[in-house]
């Protein structure tokens, strides 16, 4: 016995004999961790962007597509606050254009199928949106 | 310099009795101030309602004002009392006016059914109880307005409110909105969702584009319910509420609470 080694009883002494359930351990680890990643790249291929039903006749939204794609929460919240709380019910867009606020009356006018237009790209990104709970919902004709 | 033990102690009571006065009138003069920039309950232009109950006896007028108000805010129809909807409505006299009646009032009196809505008070309870700033008074015009994307559903103002003007949505509305052929709700406004309090809106919707609440079209159009209900703004000398306030004798709910509200009532 190693002096200075304290004996553990029924045991015997701690030795390195125990490695290999030490890198099991590790490799284990090492796959839970990584799991969500290796599935990724294996899965990678399958999604594709959602195709949204766009109104035939006109080219362009209030404002310029990519910042109505990206910013049209914003836009609503805005038009929601100044529209029930201000009683403001007119929009000026950046083109100078002036727009009535109204999600039913404006919104919709175009974008009159939620199925094809706000769902598709609303379960794509697991957003959940409320606006239908109470809003007239646009089911398109 | 010196300063006598007799002379201190006579300076430190003077500073003392100066704070112990000062700043209780210092701060009554803040607050005054502050009040002072508050225009809630002044509001320049006061929408308001004239009742003629005696007008509103007959059924077929009260029934009209209550289903078009009912269509024009897809107001769901649930049959169980304690969670029914209701923005305007009939109530007895007795519980309208529970101050005005006594033990000698007759029953006829007593039973004689009253239209009742919100009173959008000039003080109204209702706004100064709300944690989120979902009701308030709108300074343009005294309606007592309600934003439903921020009511959480405390039920605060219900408590508040002593004319009981506040619906609470106990389950989902639109589950009990009678729809058409079409599957289409009665009207395009937004229906509410479970969890809200709603209530009577003045028609806001309807006097923006310029029309009378729905009630009051409603009873215009019913044989003998003309005048049932008018409308008007209390800020226009010239208007009809005014007129009839004017020359006849008129009562509000619960006056003496100091609510100030705003639908009057021919007796």
């Amino acid at each position: 016995m190693v002096p200075g080694m304290i004996p553990v009883k029924g045991k015997g002494v701690r030795t390195m004999s125990d490695r290999k359930f030490i890198y099991i351990g590790i490799a284990v680890l090492l796959i839970v961790v990584l799991y969500p990643f290796l599935h990724g790249m294996v899965a990678s291929g399958d999604t594709t962007q959602p195709e949204l039903y766009l109104p035939s006749d006109a080219s362009e939204c209030i404002e310029e597509t990519e910042y109505m794609t990206a910013n049209h929460m914003v836009l609503l919240n805005e038009w929601r606050d100044t529209a029930v709380r201000e009683g403001i019910r007119e929009y000026t867009s950046q083109s100078g254009e002036i727009i009535k606020i109204s999600l039913t009356g404006t919104c919709i006018s175009c974008h009159g199928r939620k199925d094809e237009f706000c769902a598709r790209c609303h379960d794509y990104s697991n957003v959940t949106l409320s606006c239908w709970n109470c809003h007239v919902t646009p089911e398109g004709n | 310099m010196e300063r006598s033990r007799r002379r201190f102690f006579r300076d430190a009571g003077a500073a003392a009795l100066g704070l112990g006065y000062g700043l209780p009138v210092l701060g009554t003069g803040c607050s005054f101030s502050e009040e002072g920039t508050h225009t809630e309950g002044d509001p320049t232009n006061q929408w308001a309602m004239v009742v003629d109950i005696e007008k509103c006896k007959r059924d077929e007028v009260r029934a009209a004002c209550v289903e078009a108000c009912n269509r024009a805010h897809n107001i769901p129809d649930i049959p169980d009392p304690d969670e029914e909807i209701e923005w305007i409505w009939t109530e007895k006299y007795e519980h309208v006016f529970e101050d005005q009646v006594h033990d000698h009032t007759p029953h006829a009196v007593l039973e004689a059914p009253v239209l009742v809505l919100c009173n959008h008070c000039d003080k109204p309870p209702c706004v100064r109880v709300c944690p989120t700033q979902a009701t308030w008074k709108r300074e343009s015009d005294g309606v007592v307005m309600m934003d439903m994307h921020r009511c959480i559903g405390c039920r605060y103002c219900m408590a508040a409110c002593p004319y009981g003007s506040r619906s609470f949505n106990w389950r989902n509305p639109q589950e009990f909105i009678a729809k058409d052929v079409n599957g289409e709700y009665p009207s395009d406004y937004p229906t509410r969702s479970r969890g809200v309090v709603e209530k009577c809106n003045f028609c806001v919707e309807r006097i923006r584009e310029g029309l009378p609440p729905a009630c009051v079209e409603a009873a215009n159009g019913v044989s003998g319910g003309e005048g049932a209900l008018t409308f008007g703004d209390l800020a226009d000398p010239d208007s009809e509420v005014n007129r009839i306030l004017h020359d006849t004798h008129t009562i509000t709910r619960r006056h003496s609470l100091g609510t100030g509200p705003n639908v009057y009532y021919i007796i």
